[in-house]
């Protein structure tokens, strides 16, 4: 297989500025077809941004973002619109539409870009309800579902049109054990079931490793870690194991860059 | 004295940037979008949350409004002996100015700030970003409908707004003041010219309608997504909302009397 089928997305050398803060340096990274690539990092490392600049509503400064061999600084909106049909973004927090009831709001995608009778938008979307087990919700409003259904009713709207790539940010953030252990399940059966390339950002270590058939550890802006769960786990770079296992002392310390507490706290004037 | 200056440039490049920002902001969504069955019934859904919602504020102070300005047409006009023009007076005032300046006004209030803060939500809870990622542009999906429906309600709104004075006025000039019924509609007949005034009026209301819808949209979509950004951009809306209408106002009115 040549390069451009075996990787979906690619990062080249890119960086990217938030105002004042280099938010990443540099980074080198390749995203694998009909694998679950996971993105692991401590809160406030840019994991969010590094997905809206995979989806071209960021672009990065320098370097370059390829998605299936494109890159995303050179397409027109009309183009970036027409690639985003085939790539989703679940949210975390579902970022449902309000103003719709679940039925409406999964159906959304296919009512914009499809052409398709209603009776047959209707029962795409009570299959897609139903892969999720929520079928029995699509006459509810989003602000009567739970956060972990919330999220569910996403997933299935995020799958509406078939998509080739599916990005997934922080799934398992805020969820109660079953819920838990029905997302981590859900999104191992689209993924092979719709023979999907995933990509999955979090900071829940344990979720995450046991789904990825790659991970990328993120901080600092920069990669410090990639490979295997496997190989991940065995690291001897002492930021990644520090985050792996949860550790206090490390190289991300405790406190919040400040002056010495002596200096502070005893200077009156 | 040179950070006076330079506060003072930073301020004046704000607001430059800031009024580009919304032109830019303008142009994109003046489109239809695609199609004309999808749009148009988004539209009617908008003229329902916007205009038909709004109904209730707008018809009782038209009431009131009407009422007020009998009485105090009477009271001067009376004075002259003149009292049987208080229809004509009622009339042209709402037509004229209270219709579109009052009913904008109160627009602004109600539909405008509740426009700045349902999209400056939909922006903080990532419903646009999640519309954007789908494929689906938010300027032409949520803004567009809103941006019509306010530019077709407000000149409706302000017609039913002096219709509903003019009723007002003669249940006070008629019933309670005592001027006769058939002087009060009359001189009203036989002074409100359907072009000077009925349609001059209207057309102050749709710049009003275009100005200010604009604005809320504006605020809305530049809100910062926190909850004190919404907090300070439906305040923006509402303050330059009504500043907007109230300048305009003049500024029309001095056009359309200088034999426009």
């Amino acid at each position: 297989m040549s390069l451009k089928a075996q990787t979906f997305v690619e990062c080249r050398h890119m960086s990217f500025r938030h105002e004042d803060n280099a938010i990443f340096k540099g980074i080198n990274l390749s995203i694998k077809r009909g694998q679950i690539t996971v993105i692991l990092g401590p809160s406030g490392t840019g994991k969010t941004t590094l997905l809206k600049l995979f989806c071209g509503q960021l672009l990065p400064d320098t370097g370059e973002v390829l998605v299936d061999g494109q890159d995303l600084s050179e397409l027109s909106r009309a183009d970036l619109l027409h690639l985003r049909k085939r790539m989703s973004l679940l949210f975390q927090s579902g970022a449902l539409f309000t103003d719709l009831n679940v039925f409406e709001n999964v159906a959304f995608a296919l009512r914009e870009h499809t052409q398709l009778p209603e009776h047959m938008i209707r029962d795409l979307v009570l299959l897609r309800l139903d892969s999720v087990g929520l079928r029995g919700t699509a006459q509810l409003m989003p602000s009567q579902l739970s956060g972990g259904m919330a999220r569910r009713v996403a997933l299935a709207r995020s799958l509406a049109l078939d998509p080739e790539f599916i990005m997934y940010d922080e799934p398992f953030t805020g969820q109660d054990p079953i819920s838990m252990g029905v997302l981590i399940n859900l999104i191992r059966q689209v993924h092979s079931d719709l023979n999907l390339t995933s990509v999955l950002v979090s900071h829940d270590v344990k979720e995450a490793l046991s789904i990825a058939d790659q991970v990328f550890v993120l901080a600092q802006g920069k990669i410090i870690g990639a490979g295997t769960p496997e190989q991940i786990r065995q690291s001897d770079n002492p930021l990644v194991k520090q985050f792996l296992y949860g550790e206090v002392h490390g190289p991300v310390p405790f406190h919040y860059p400040a002056p010495e507490l002596t200096e502070q706290v005893l200077s009156h004037d | 004295m040179i950070n006076l200056v330079v506060t003072i440039g930073q301020r004046c490049m704000f607001v430059c940037q800031m009024i580009g920002r919304s032109g830019v902001f303008l142009s994109q969504i003046l489109g239809w979008g695609s199609g004309f069955k999808a749009p148009v019934s988004r539209v009617i859904k908008q003229v329902y949350q916007i205009g038909v919602l709004s109904l209730p504020i707008i018809l009782v102070s038209g009431v009131f409004v009407g009422m007020v300005l009998a009485l105090q047409g009477y009271s001067i006009l009376s004075s002259y002996g003149s009292q049987e023009a208080v229809g004509q007076m009622v009339a042209l005032s709402l037509l004229r100015e209270f219709g579109p300046v009052v009913s904008a006004l109160l627009f602004v209030g109600r539909a405008g700030s509740a426009l700045t803060a349902e999209i400056g939500l939909m922006k903080t809870t990532e419903q646009l970003s999640a519309m954007e990622i789908m494929g689906v542009d938010p300027l032409k999906r949520v803004f567009s409908p809103r941006l019509w429906a306010g530019v077709i309600s407000l000149p409706l709104l302000a017609a039913l707004f002096s219709l509903l004075g003019i009723y007002g006025g003669a249940f006070v000039a008629v019933n309670i003041l005592g001027v006769y019924e058939g002087s009060y509609w009359a001189n009203m007949q036989g002074s409100v010219l359907f072009y000077d005034d009925v349609i001059k009026g209207l057309i102050k209301a749709l710049v009003f309608a275009f100005v200010t819808t604009w604005i809320a949209l504006f605020h809305g979509w530049n809100a910062k997504p926190t909850s004190d950004g919404i907090s300070r951009a439906t305040t923006a809306t509402v303050v330059q909302g009504a500043l907007a209408v109230l300048g305009l106002d003049f500024i029309l009115t001095a056009v359309m009397l200088g034999g426009f």
